[in-house]
């Protein structure tokens, strides 16, 4: 059984992101990118049952400009079998992305594609779901637990008021969530083996693929600030400040 | 002018709080709001979404494969609705619910999706939080695509149950999948006031030290009334069940009063937070990042501070 996992180059999740005094984005240059951490726990997942000998290929996918190779020499390190560039100079939004990963899962014949539950960067939330629909298959988001028999995965989810067990026919799109494992820690020799891996390359083209218009990004602006708070010094004046908003 | 279908929340018989939280979003927009319960009896959360402010139908969709709030089976009930109905806009909360529904409705419908809206600029225009909300963006959907989106319940007040909406039974005709069966939901959060609607909430950290320590949190929580929080750092160390955890990847909640405790403030975690009223933090870290949003910051050590406080309410 072959799968497929998402993976996107994104800004590091401990960096302090810098909106751009002229409104047009958040300063990328020089900042530290990484793999989108909920797409590192995707693949661990897709390794960890190559390991137990559920799953048989681990094939990585990433849309992106030149750069999202690196991502891609990660996910070699992690031990997937394949990684695909889907190459784009622009950045795609999530309906593009679905596109091209639904049309990916076809062309390879996987039975699972896990995707991260959400992309750090632009905090959608969409792609999987997205996928699946166009797929007209099962999707079980925000996976905290993933087990795998006779062609159906059983899927614990966290949703809002607790856990939510779903069981579905594959193939099917499962997005992970932090809890689902805890990625492997890389070895530097698999990184340096990664590297003279090599990375099959297409694009949306290729893929019989048309870029949605999308959402257009009109202005982004730093969040307002909260006004400056101060330091009490004791429970009582902790108390008495509350008293005086009225909060207890 | 806009046509409006908002996606009822629902369980056990009563509809969820950020439905009207939504309907207070549509408001802005302006129009013809709809509401629409899908449901194996959707007599009850129709009759509360009926009396939403602003509200000017709801339509129910009775069927035994609604029992359960499976995406799958609800997103193509939803689209054909959408389509016949010639909606503007289709929106959802931002829950778990939304986040797992909307988008699969939106790419039945062929169209982009607007996540977390949290001001409406006008009828394709809205803003959305990015990068765990450290920055803003106004986004336009292509012009005569229709809106699908989900709304911050954190940034919407919800809308006042004085209205009295006329409710429309209709039948949807379309092939629903097989391919997913729902197996159960553990609730874990007990009979204390639900983290995303409470007023107070008080929140513990790695620094609470154990799932026994936690106690004084809920002693705390006990004594103000409030819903208890947690950080992911909490959570993943077995203090607390996950459906606790506040910030970027658990919930974002908007209280009047939030009280952090033991938890250091990483940017995650803030994001669950950027809406509360007051934010008081008790850290021994004096230079602990959460001190940087607390309007009331107490530096010690939160095993003494706690059970003072507590004696002092
Ligand atoms: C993709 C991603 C998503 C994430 N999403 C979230 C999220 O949604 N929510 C979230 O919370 N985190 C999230 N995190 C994790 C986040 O980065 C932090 O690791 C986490 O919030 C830390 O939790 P903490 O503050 O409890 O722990 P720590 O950072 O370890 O802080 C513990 C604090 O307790 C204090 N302390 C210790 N003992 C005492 C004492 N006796 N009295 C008083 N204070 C004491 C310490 O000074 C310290 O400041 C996410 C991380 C990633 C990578
Ligand atoms: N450009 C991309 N390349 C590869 N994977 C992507 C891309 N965009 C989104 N994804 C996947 O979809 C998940 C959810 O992204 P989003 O819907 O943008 O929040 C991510 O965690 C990735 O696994």
């Amino acid at each position: 059984m072959k799968v497929l996992v998402s993976v996107k180059r994104v800004v590091d999740y401990n960096v302090r992101i810098q909106v751009k005094g002229d409104g047009s984005g958040v300063v990328t240059d020089g900042v530290k990118m990484s793999m989108n951490p909920f797409d590192e726990i995707a693949l661990e997942e897709a390794m960890r049952l190559k390991e137990k000998g559920v799953v048989t290929e681990v094939v990585a996918v990433t849309i992106g400009e030149q750069k999202c190779e690196e991502q891609l020499r990660t996910a070699l390190a992690f031990g997937a079998d394949r990684a695909i560039h889907v190459k784009s100079d622009t950045a795609v939004q999530p309906l593009t992305a679905a596109r091209v990963l639904a049309a990916l899962v076809k062309k390879e014949d996987a039975k699972i594609l896990f995707t991260g539950k959400q992309a750090i960067d632009d905090d959608n939330s969409q792609t999987g779901q997205m996928t699946a629909a166009l797929l007209d298959c099962a999707q079980a988001t925000f996976a905290g637990k993933v087990e795998i028999a006779d062609g159906k995965a059983t899927v614990t989810r966290e949703v809002d008021a607790g856990l939510e067990t779903l069981e579905v026919d594959l193939p099917a799109v499962i997005t992970t969530d932090l809890r689902l494992n805890e990625p492997r820690y890389l070895k530097l020799p698999d990184i340096m083996k990664a590297k003279k891996k090599p990375i099959e390359a297409t694009t949306l083209a290729d893929l019989g693929v048309e870029a949605v218009a999308g959402l257009k990004t009109v202005k982004t602006v730093p969040p307002s600030a909260r006004a400056p708070g101060i330091k009490v010094k004791t429970v009582d004046e902790l108390v008495a400040k509350l008293k005086e908003k009225g909060l207890v | 002018m806009s046509k409006i279908l908002i996606i009822a929340e629902h369980s056990d018989g009563k509809l969820n709080a950020s439905t009207a939280r939504a309907v207070n979003c549509a408001g802005r927009i302006g129009g013809d709001i709809h509401v629409a319960v899908l449901a194996a009896d959707p007599a009850a959360p129709a009759a509360e979404a009926a009396k939403l402010e602003g509200v000017a139908k709801v339509l129910t969709v009775a069927n035994a494969a609604n029992t359960n709030p499976v995406a799958a089976v609800l997103a193509p009930q939803l689209a054909k609705l959408a389509k016949d109905g010639a909606y503007s806009h289709v929106l959802a909360p931002n829950t778990t619910f939304g986040k797992d529904l909307a988008p699969r409705l939106a790419a039945l419908l062929g169209v982009s999706q607007v996540t977390d809206i949290m001001s409406v600029n006008g009828a394709n225009s809205f803003d959305r939080p990015i990068y765990a909300g450290n920055a803003i963006t106004t986004v336009e959907t292509p012009a005569g695509e229709t809106v699908v989106g989900t709304v911050r319940s954190a940034s919407w007040p919800a809308a006042a149950a004085s209205g009295s909406a006329a409710v429309e039974a209709v039948s949807v005709d379309v092939a629903l999948p097989s391919h997913t069966r729902y197996l159960g939901l553990k609730k874990e959060g007990g009979d204390r006031p639900d983290l995303q609607s409470a007023r107070k909430v008080v929140s513990g950290g790695r620094g609470v030290g154990s799932e026994e320590n936690f106690k004084i949190i809920y002693s705390l929580a006990d004594k103000l009334g409030a819903a208890v929080g947690a950080s992911r750092a909490a959570v993943d160390s077995g203090y607390v069940p996950n459906d606790m955890q506040v910030g970027q990847t658990g919930k974002i909640i908007a209280p009047e009063l939030y009280i952090a405790v033991g938890i250091s403030g990483a940017i995650q975690h803030l994001a669950g937070i950027k809406d509360a009223g007051t934010i008081v933090a008790i850290n021994s870290d004096a230079d602990a990042s959460i001190f940087e949003v607390a309007d009331f910051g107490l530096v010690g050590d939160l095993f003494k501070i706690l059970p003072e406080l507590e004696s002092k309410l």
